[in-house]
């Protein structure tokens, strides 16, 4: 039988733990709900940027799309952009994300990341430790974007990201992150990003609406394309903020139950063994009284 | 005619309005009911707009995009400096 006071140590510390859990949980659970507000107040901002350059890209005349942001050259230099979190404890979140890197690594980018033309942006602490301390080419200036998650910030990222390719330092670039569908769920989402595709649908939604261009036609879509770009990047930033939160919810919930459960069995084993003491007590005084009785 | 204020972070107002003012890249200019469709870069500046009910409102904005179509604004806007002047 076990003893006594061990049981009651580990009925102590996974009382506490299951605290712990269950606080993480709450906490998870309020900054979801603003993450969530912060996606669902951007997307229509998305929308209706994607909606003016399908119009744009719509017109007749020139290739609107022929910009310096969407040539496509021979894919020998490859930026990767990862998105994960700054903190763990929030189950196969991050894993699930380098499992997805390496895939794509290896299913894509075998030759350019054997000749060490790969790198890697990480953007979360845990994408920075992870692909540094393997010895990836990182680039580790833009790792820091969670606390808290600004338009700003991301643009910069994105600045830079679209002047190296302009600069032919990369010649395509990706996005891996996991994507917001609800709170238990993720969807792990591979992203082309630059050279810009074409948007879909382009030939049917608006053909032949004679606009007026303030300045010039070029002008705008030089203007309008960096931004969906910079727009593109910090959705995905805030799709994966939102994601984290929901795994996280999940992952301490699950906890929680678990630790309930293991407090059930250890009360059960507590109690047995009590009563084997007790008993085993009364059985030697019963013992005792009747040997000084004869 | 409606017209929709949207940045990155929010939407900032979405209503009828009878006329609007857009701080335009080469200078401001004014939106009436059934203006012709028009796409123009915005500046940093003030955008005014008079709602049907009479009102006016005013937001400092830091620059963007309008899209004016079919009776309807769209203004996107990179931020907003201040919030009603």
């Amino acid at each position: 039988m076990a003893n006594l006071k061990e049981v009651k140590a580990r009925i102590q510390s996974v009382n506490s733990t299951q605290q712990i859990t269950k606080a993480m949980k709450m906490v998870a659970a309020a900054k979801l709900k603003r993450a969530q507000d912060n996606i669902l107040q951007m997307r229509p901002y998305a929308q209706k940027l994607s909606g003016i350059l399908k119009n744009l890209s719509a017109l007749p005349g020139d290739d609107n799309n022929s910009t310096k942001y969407s040539e496509e050259r021979a894919e020998d230099n490859i930026l990767l952009i990862v998105v994960t979190s700054d903190k763990g404890l929030c189950g196969a979140f991050n894993s699930s994300i380098f499992k997805a890197t390496n895939r794509v690594i290896e299913n894509k980018y075998k030759k350019q990341f054997d000749a060490g033309r790969l790198t890697i942006l990480p953007i979360g602490k845990k994408a920075l430790e992870f692909f540094t301390k393997r010895g990836y080419n990182v680039i580790s200036d833009y790792w820091n974007m969670f606390s808290p998650v600004s338009f700003e910030k991301s643009s910069e990222a994105a600045q830079f990201v679209m002047d190296s390719f302009v600069d032919e330092k990369f010649d395509k670039v990706e996005i891996i992150y996991n994507e917001f569908k609800n709170v238990a769920t993720q969807l792990l989402n591979v992203e082309q990003y630059l050279p810009v595709e074409r948007p879909e649908g382009a030939e049917d939604a608006s053909f032949g609406i004679d606009y007026i261009f303030e300045p010039s036609q070029e002008e705008i879509v030089k203007e309008l394309i960096p931004k969906s770009l910079k727009v593109q990047l910090y959705k995905a930033i805030l799709e994966s903020n939102a994601s984290e939160h929901g795994a996280r919810m999940t992952a301490m919930d699950q906890a929680t139950d678990n630790a309930g459960e293991l407090l059930k069995q250890l009360r059960l084993t507590y109690n047995r063994t009590r009563q084997a003491a007790i008993t085993t007590e009364i059985l030697e005084i019963v013992a005792g009284a009747e040997a000084l009785g004869s | 005619m409606l017209l929709e204020i949207v940045t990155p972070s929010k939407k900032v107002f979405e209503g009828k309005v009878s006329v609007v003012t857009l701080p335009g890249a080469e200078g401001s200019f004014q939106v009436l009911n059934d203006h012709a469709p028009l796409v123009s870069t915005l500046e940093e500046g003030q955008l005014t707009y008079k709602t049907s009910s009479g009102e006016t409102d005013t937001f400092v904005i830091t620059g963007g995009v309008a899209e004016v179509l079919n009776n309807k604004i769209v203004v996107l806007a990179d931020g907003l400096l201040e919030e009603n002047i």
